[in-house]
């Protein structure tokens, strides 16, 4: 019999096996409040923060679990605390290994080496190096336990999308299963379906942008090793592999090998086993033992599709946008995508925001995108110089690097990912002259020390008022919403953070943790009116 | 706001000492010394606008392009 829904690849987990849905028997489609179309770490994330929000959510995948292979590796505070919100970072911590200095490397001379995160009070690390399957893993097993607390969350394993019909009210798919093709229908559609997405083709949707002729190869090698738990980036590498190499450590004794191996290779050859040990060597050394754990040959380009949102059709994730993996700002910035829209798209469906709420995710999330997708292409030109006279001045910043400190600033070897902060967003409310920079309107919230615990775990799942040393109601009640009062003490970290140069600070936190609004003090109708343009009703 | 008007304390040494500086070294090795020296002077710049308005001056021709 034929396998109609074939494996196109292996799986590391198995987490969501197929089995026949009552749906694939109905009379009359079935019809679901939103579908989510991929079970990567986008989709996976945006169903269970949609399904922690009380929101009857249905993903799709054509797999039944986490494909193996380390793929994404670094992931960020940020999505670390996007993740402590929806219940899923601890086990993430306790397998991630933790990494905070980077060196930099120009053939075989050690230029300098960094520290990511000098500032202290924060609960999460700059970084953690995790792999993909496991990742996945993580937010499945917290997809888990928030169904057993009654969150309405269905996984479908290999259940494959085959066609997307949009109507005005709804959009149809045509579902391929081991049992044969069944009809859903869904009020909003959600695709995650990754960089080549079905979808975005079977939509017809263009995404364009710049493709950069170079291969990478990535060995992930198996080895008890006495290297540091470092980021280690050559720039033109002494074991003469190529432009640039990388080092990392994974957890399980593994570690990252990434090898530039230019444009004009043979794919096939390069994967050979021993062509790709010949590399490993030549950068290990003699006498260094290790296995071959897994090894991929990728291509990127950096490219984002014109509009995010079309119609009931929202993108997220690699689907969405693409960027070069030179500072881990490929899965980081989806999970921030599905951190901008499932609030949005919650109250949405609850009726308290108009729909054209949902148009700020696009113009939010198009401004992040453009933000890694700028810092991706400085990173690759700086890396791959493409002109002999910008190959001249990189090599003249890297020359100078060694001595003084002021050329380090230059040196790119991708800007790690960080939060995008939506200046300009039509969301955003009043600012205040006399608060710091780093918390003006869409600025995402910076974690500090607070009584008890830390600042972002005291935020609640919907809006807050913060109010540092201002008089203010425990409940603000308007246009539809509960917005429940954080009242913090100044101490340091939060005077440095938060306070600035006022004497006391009101601040609107929306659902996502990025700054809606601030005041030196508090006013029912200014907060009132900063809620109701927040929410998309101005 | 970029300076064009003359400002070099000593113009006549400073300029033998740039072309001295170049001495005995090959095109390769003068250029490579050009871009040190070019990454050097704008970091004791530093402001951006200025660097900016003189990367544009030099793109220009000293302004015969304008």
């Amino acid at each position: 019999m034929t396998d109609l829904v074939p494996e196109r690849y292996t799986l590391a987990f198995r987490l969501y096996p197929y089995a026949k849905s009552p749906d694939q028997e109905a009379a009359t489609p079935a019809r679901h409040k939103v579908i989510v179309v991929g079970g990567g770490p986008i989709g996976l994330a945006t169903a269970l923060d949609l399904g922690r929000r009380g929101v009857p959510v249905l993903l799709l995948d054509d797999h039944e679990g986490a494909g193996l292979g380390s793929r994404a590796l670094c992931f960020s505070k940020r999505t670390l605390e996007i993740c402590d919100r929806l219940g899923a970072a601890g086990p993430m911590l306790d397998k991630g290994v933790q990494w905070n200095v980077g060196k930099v490397f120009h053939d075989d001379r050690l230029l300098y080496e960094f520290n990511l995160l000098p500032e202290a009070g924060h609960a999460f690390p700059a970084f953690i190096n995790l792999q993909q399957p496991w990742f996945e893993k993580f937010m499945h097993d917290a997809i888990l336990d928030a169904q057993a607390e009654g969150a309405p969350i269905e996984l479908r394993g290999r259940n494959r999308v085959d066609a997307v019909i949009p109507a005005a009210d709804h959009v149809a798919l045509d579902v391929m299963t081991p049992d044969g093709p069944y009809r859903l229908e869904a009020d909003w559609l959600i695709a995650c379906d990754g960089a080549r997405s079905p979808l975005r083709g079977m939509m017809g949707l263009s995404f364009d942008g710049r493709v950069f002729e170079d291969n990478f190869l990535i060995a992930d090698v198996k080895m008890k090793a006495d290297f540091p738990t470092e980021r280690w980036f050559w720039f033109e590498p002494h074991f003469k592999s190529g432009d640039s190499a990388l080092l990392h450590k994974q957890p399980d004794d593994i570690w990252r090998i990434d090898f530039q191996l230019g444009w004009n290779i043979d794919r096939a050859k390069e994967l050979e086993p021993a062509n790709i040990r010949a590399r490993v060597d030549a950068m290990l050394g003699p006498g260094v033992e290790y296995e071959l754990d897994w090894c991929s040959i990728y291509t990127f380009q950096c490219r984002r599709m014109g509009r995010f949102r079309h119609g009931r059709v929202l993108f997220a994730g690699d689907s969405a946008h693409q960027v070069s993996p030179f500072g881990a700002r490929g899965a980081n910035s989806g999970i921030q995508d599905v951190d901008n829209l499932a609030w949005k798209l919650a109250l949405v469906l609850d009726g308290a925001a108009p729909e054209a709420l949902l148009d700020t995710y696009d113009s939010e999330r198009v401004h992040g995108a453009d933000e890694n997708i700028l810092n991706s292409t400085r990173a690759t030109d700086f890396i791959t110089p493409k002109t002999p006279v910008s190959k001249m001045l990189r090599n003249a910043v890297l020359e100078l690097a060694e001595t003084l400190p002021f050329a380090r600033t230059v040196v790119n070897s991708g800007r790690l990912s960080l939060p995008c902060t939506y200046d300009g967003s039509a969301l955003n409310g009043p600012d205040h002259a006399a608060m710091p920079a780093r918390t003006r309107p869409g600025s995402p919230c910076p974690d500090a020390p607070v009584a008890g615990g830390w600042l972002l775990n005291r935020l609640g799942r919907g809006f807050t008022l913060l109010t540092i040393g201002a008089p203010a109601p425990e409940v603000l009640t308007a246009h539809g919403l509960a917005v429940p009062r954080l009242a913090l003490d100044a101490t340091p970290e939060i005077r440095d953070r938060y306070l600035g140069d006022a004497e006391a600070a009101v601040y609107l936190i929306r659902p996502d943790q990025h700054v809606a609004a601030r005041w030196d003090h508090y006013s029912a109708g200014a907060v009132s009116d900063a809620l109701a343009r927040a929410i998309g009703k101005e | 706001m970029l300076i064009t008007t003359p400002n070099l304390t000593r113009p006549d040494e400073t300029y033998a000492a740039l072309i001295a500086t170049h001495e005995g070294l090959s095109e390769a090795e003068s250029h490579a010394l050009n871009a040190r020296l070019i990454l050097i002077l704008m970091n004791h710049i530093g402001d951006d606008a200025v660097l900016t308005e003189a990367m544009r001056l030099a793109r220009d021709k000293g302004g015969q392009a304008a």
